[in-house]
C-alpha cells in the first residue's frame, strides 16, 4: 500500500484554557482532495495550523511522506492561510513574484497567473482588489513553489457564489494535475463538490470520516423537508421522523421516506406553505450526528 | 538565502516608495525644522542663556558681573579649562564664557544669544566697557543652524527607523502578513536582515538628499571626512533600526507599539542633544542620554561636520553604535515572533 503523503496520529492541542483538538487521526492519500469539515470552533484551523507547523502540537505524531516533517516540509508544501492580509503597497504581480522568489523550486510564472486567473489584475494595487481576486492571489502564492501538497484553509469564506465557483474550478484543476489538497471549510456543499474524502469535526473530535460518496450513500439516502417553522415545537413532537429547529427558526425533518412524512404532515394538519424537499446532504448528516445545525 | 533576503529587500523598498505620505514626510520634515530654526534664530527669540564661568585667578569676582550671573533667565555653569570652555562656546553648548575675576569674556559672534548676554553684561546705556574686555573666539565659528543640522538628520533617521520598521513589523504581525512569511522557507534572521538593509538603504538615501539640498540652500559644509560621516550615519542607522526591531519583536497591538515607540523616541529626541546642549543638566540626565544611540550618532556627526573630524576621532562613537546594533539585533532575533502566541 502506498505511503500516505500526510498522516496524523492521535493529535492533541491544548491552549491555556481549552483543548481545541482531542486526539484525532487521519491519513491523506496522494493526489486526492481531503476535506476537514465542521462549524466555526470545531478545531479545523487549529488542526491544519499544527499540521503546517505554525503551532506546536501538545502530543501526537505528524508524518509527511512517512516520516516526521523535516526542513524540506516548508519548501515542498503550499499554504493558504485563513484571513491573511497582503503587503499593502505592492501590486498583485509584485506580491506573486516576491513569494515565487522565496523558493528554489518555483512554479512557472505564466502558468501560475493563468491557473489562478490573475491576468487582468496583475498591475493592480493589493488594496484595490476584490475578495475573490484576493483569494485567487493567496491561492497563487500558495502554489508559488509548485507544491505537491496544498493546504487551503477556508478559501471561499465570505465570497459571493460566482467567486466561490471560480475557486472551485481552480481546485478541480489542481486535482487533475495530481496535486494533493487539504481543504477546510464549513460549507458542506463545497466539500461535497471537491473532496474525495472527508472528516467531519466538532468540538475537537472527528465525528465521521470516509470517502465522500460512501458517507453520502450511508447517511444521506433520504430527504430533508424544510418547513418555515411557524408552529411551536410541541406540534412536532408526535412526528415519526427526526426533526430539528435550525438557528434561523426553520424546522428540518430528516426522513428516508419523504412520501410518508409528507402524508403525516398533512394528516396532522400542518400548514405546508413554503415547504422545501431536498435530497439529504452532508449538512443534514452533520445535523443528524450532532443534533445541531452548523455554527457558521 | 541571499536571494530570499534580496527579494524581501526589494519588496520592502517598493512599499516604502509607494507609501507617498511616509516618503514625503521623511524628506519634508527635516527641511521644515531647519527652515523654522533658520527663521527663529534670525529674530533673536531666545529665552534661556548659558554662561560658562571660568576662574583664572584666586582673586575675588568683579562686582559688576553679579547681575549677569544671578539673572533668572541666565544659567551660570562653572567651566575649566579655557580651551574646553571655548570649544563649548564654539559648539553653542555655551552662549558666553566669562572670567568674572579678570573681566574677560568670550562670545561666539555667530550666536545671537552671545550678543544679548553681552548687552546684559555691559549694560544697555554704557559708554565704555568698564572692567570688561571683549574677546571673540578664534577659528571656525559654527552657526547655530549648522550645529543643529546633524541633530535634525539624526532625529529624522531615528523616527524613520523606529516607526518605519517597528510599527510596520507590528502591523504586519497583526494582519497576518508575517504569519504568511513564516510558512515559507524564510527564516526570522533573513526577514530581519532584509528589513534592516531595506530601511538602511532608504534612510541613507533620504539623508543624502536632505543633506545635499540643505547644503545647496543654506551653504552647510562638512568640515571633516565624508567617509567618516557616512560610516557614523550607517552605524547609527543600524543601531536605531535594530532598536526598532527589538521593540517590535513581539506584540500585535498597533496602539501599544505606538505607545512604546513614542515612549522611547521622545526622551531620545530631547535628551540626545538634537535641539539643545545638555550642558548644565543634572549628571543623571547626561548619563541617561548615553544609553540612546541617537546621542552617539549626533556627537559623531557633529564632530565630523562641525569640527572636521575623521575616522580616528569618531571611532569610539562608531564602535558604540555598532555594539548597540549587534546587541539589539541579537535580542530582537531571540525574542522575535512571527505571530502572537
Amino acid at each position: 500500500m502506498e505511503t500516505p503523503i500526510l498522516e496524523i496520529r492521535n493529535l492533541v492541542k491544548h491552549y491555556a484554557d481549552v483543548t481545541a483538538v482531542k486526539g484525532i487521526s487521519f491519513a491523506i492519500r496522494r493526489g486526492t482532495c481531503f476535506g476537514l469539515l465542521g462549524p466555526n470552533g470545531a478545531g479545523k484551523t487549529t488542526t491544519i495550523e499544527v499540521t503546517e507547523g505554525i503551532l506546536p502540537e501538545t502530543s501526537g505524531e505528524i508524518l509527511y511522506k512517512g516520516a516526521p516533517r523535516g526542513e524540506s516540509f516548508t519548501r515542498e508544501v503550499g499554504i493558504q492561510l485563513q484571513n491573511t492580509e497582503l503587503p499593502l503597497f505592492l501590486t498583485v504581480e509584485e506580491t506573486l513574484e516576491t513569494f515565487r522568489h522565496l523558493y528554489t523550486k518555483r512554479a512557472g510564472r505564466e502558468a501560475l497567473i493563468a491557473a489562478c486567473r490573475l491576468e487582468e489584475i496583475l498591475k493592480r494595487d493589493n488594496r484595490k482588489i476584490s475578495g475573490g481576486q484576493k483569494q485567487r492571489l493567496l491561492l497563487a502564492m500558495a502554489l508559488a513553489s509548485d507544491p505537491d501538497l496544498i493546504f487551503l484553509d477556508e478559501p471561499t469564506t465570505g465570497l459571493d457564489p460566482q467567486a466561490r465557483r471560480h475557486l472551485w474550478e481552480i481546485v478541480e484543476k489542481l486535482k487533475e494535475d495530481g496535486k494533493t489538497v487539504v481543504l477546510t471549510t464549513h460549507y458542506m456543499e463545497e466539500a461535497q463538490n471537491l473532496c474525495d474524502e472527508i472528516a467531519i469535526m466538532d468540538h475537537g473530535r472527528i465525528i465521521a470520516m470516509g470517502k465522500t460518496e460512501a458517507l453520502l450513500a450511508a447517511h444521506c439516502k433520504g430527504s430533508s423537508i424544510m418547513l418555515p417553522g411557524t408552529a411551536p415545537d410541541d406540534a412536532f413532537t408526535a412526528l415519526s421522523s427526526a426533526w430539528f429547529r435550525l438557528p434561523d427558526g426553520r424546522i428540518s425533518i430528516q426522513t428516508e421516506d419523504p412520501d410518508a412524512s409528507l402524508r403525516e404532515l398533512v394528516a396532522k394538519g400542518f400548514d405546508l406553505t413554503g415547504i422545501v424537499v431536498t435530497p439529504q446532504t452532508l449538512e443534514d448528516l452533520f445535523l443528524e450526528l450532532t443534533g445541531n445545525a452548523l455554527r457558521t | 538565502m541571499i536571494k530570499r533576503i534580496w527579494t524581501l529587500f526589494k519588496a520592502r523598498n517598493i512599499e516604502f516608495y509607494r507609501d507617498r505620505s511616509a516618503l514625503g514626510w521623511s524628506l519634508l520634515f527635516p527641511f521644515l525644522v531647519i527652515a523654522g530654526f533658520s527663521l527663529i534664530f534670525s529674530e533673536n527669540s531666545q529665552r534661556l542663556y548659558k554662561v560658562g564661568v571660568l576662574h583664572t585667578t584666586p582673586g575675588p569676582d568683579l562686582s559688576e558681573s553679579g547681575h549677569l550671573l544671578t539673572h533668572p533667565l541666565i544659567q551660570a555653569i562653572e567651566v575649566s579649562p579655557l580651551d574646553s570652555a571655548l570649544s563649548k562656546l564654539r559648539h553653542h553648548r555655551l552662549d558666553m564664557v566669562l572670567a568674572p575675576d579678570t573681566g574677560h569674556y568670550w562670545i561666539n559672534t555667530d550666536a545671537p544669544k552671545g550678543a544679548v548676554l553681552e548687552e546684559i553684561l555691559l549694560g544697555g546705556e554704557r559708554k565704555t566697557p568698564g572692567p570688561f574686555t571683549r574677546q571673540v573666539i578664534e577659528g571656525d565659528r559654527i552657526p547655530y543652524v549648522e550645529w543643529l543640522f546633524p541633530g535634525v538628520l539624526g532625529m529624522n533617521m531615528m523616527f524613520s527607523a523606529l516607526f518605519g520598521v517597528g510599527y510596520v513589523v507590528v502591523r504586519y504581525r497583526k494582519n497576518g502578513v508575517l504569519k504568511r512569511f513564516s510558512v515559507t522557507p524564510v527564516r526570522p534572521w533573513e526577514f530581519l536582515t532584509a528589513q534592516i538593509l531595506s530601511r538602511l538603504f532608504v534612510m541613507i538615501a533620504t539623508t543624502g538628499i536632505v543633506y545635499g539640498t540643505c547644503a545647496a540652500l543654506y551653504g552647510f559644509s562638512c568640515r571633516g571626512s565624508f567617509g567618516a560621516l557616512f560610516t557614523v550615519f550607517l552605524a547609527g542607522g543600524m543601531a536605531m533600526i535594530s532598536l526598532g526591531l527589538l521593540l517590535a519583536a513581539r506584540g500585535s497591538s498597533e496602539e501599544l507599539a505606538g505607545g512604546i515607540l513614542n515612549l522611547v523616541s521622545w526622551p531620545m529626541m530631547f535628551l540626545s542633544g538634537v535641539w539643545f546642549s545638555l550642558e548644565g543638566t543634572a549628571p543623571w540626565v547626561q548619563t541617561l542620554a548615553r544609553i540612546f544611540p541617537l546621542t552617539h550618532l549626533i556627537e559623531g556627526a557633529r564632530k565630523v561636520m562641525n569640527d572636521g573630524a575623521g575616522f580616528a576621532e569618531i571611532r569610539f562613537e562608531i564602535a558604540i553604535l555598532l555594539a548597540m546594533a549587534l546587541a539589539c539585533l541579537i535580542a530582537g532575533s531571540l525574542l522575535f515572533q512571527w505571530k502572537n502566541e
